[in-house]
């Protein structure tokens, strides 16, 4: 039985470590913004999600190439851990841009060009497991995932760039903000340490995350075989 | 006419950060959950396995 690696134990305590200095410094380190109050603190959480989200979205799609390439499983095990761990962020990032938005743009929810892309993008991986689920043979079912997050990885560079190409109320923190754009503001230092800590932070909680996960997958297909070894 | 005070919005942050919190945790935990159940499928049948092999 594989035990749980002394690395990844580790990780875990730097990992649960570095959350916590996140929220201290997204809370209490970085100052109150003037305009928004308290709620605009809720963005250091919502881009570090953001940023591991989209991120594993475009690690899925390489995963899923190098799978349709070499035919080695162990592709399609990384391929599923990203896709589940980024839509896992990428929730929490649609649910603090929610939070955020009631006070600042006076509703939940808007279907501006960000928020639709995002939501898409969520709900193509959301159908990516159902998906899955619905294939028995475990090739046509890696085959499949590694076309399908290939499509769906385009979604992600799409989300985050259509605030730049398109006349949106989201902000742009970092770049050129759209005319259109409501609840935007300038980052102080302190506000830019709070941000790159959030970023670095949910990068080594994403890759914690991840290798849990790929245990996870590998311990999975260990008992399909099993399964289909006894069943013969 | 300006903004003299800064808005209370703290409810919304407390919102915003404790449903991540959540969010995070119960992800977490479903690996948790999902690892134990696997092993203990794994001990079933690597101990169905053997039987059928003895026999």
């Amino acid at each position: 039985m594989q035990t749980k690696p002394t690395a990844l134990k580790i990780l875990d305590v730097v990992s649960l470590i570095l959350l916590g200095i996140s929220t201290y410094l997204a809370l209490f380190f970085a100052p109150t913004e003037a305009v928004m109050g308290d709620v605009q603190r809720v963005f250091y959480f919502h881009i570090g999600t953001a940023w591991v989200g989209l991120l594993g979205f475009v690690i899925a799609a390489v995963a899923g190439i190098v799978y349709l390439i070499t035919k080695d499983m162990r592709w399609d095990r990384f391929e599923v851990a990203a896709v589940e761990v980024s839509t896992v962020f990428f929730f929490i990032t649609i649910v603090l841009g929610s939070i955020w938005a009631r006070p600042a743009w006076n509703t939940w929810w808007t279907w501006d060009p960000r928020l639709t892309t995002a939501a898409i993008t969520e709900l193509i991986y959301i159908a990516y497991f159902m998906l899955r689920q619905g294939i028995e043979d475990p090739e046509k079912r890696a085959r499949f995932g590694a076309v399908y997050t290939l499509l769906g990885g385009l979604s992600a560079p799409l989300t985050f760039m259509v605030i730049r190409l398109f006349r949106t109320i989201h902000p742009v923190v970092i770049g050129n903000a759209s005319a259109a754009a409501e609840g935007g503001f300038s980052m102080t230092p302190d506000m830019r340490t709070a941000f790159f800590f959030a970023l670095f932070a949910f990068t080594v909680i994403f890759v914690d995350m991840i290798w849990h996960r790929l245990r996870l997958g590998a311990l999975e297909e260990k008992v399909e075989q099993l399964k289909l070894n006894t069943s013969l | 006419m300006f903004l003299e005070t800064i808005p209370d919005t703290s409810g919304y942050m407390i919102a915003g950060y404790a449903i991540s919190f959540i969010t995070m945790g119960i992800y977490a935990a479903s690996l948790y959950i999902r690892h134990n159940n696997l092993k203990r499928d794994l001990e079933i049948l690597e101990a169905l396995e053997e039987k059928t092999k003895k026999k």
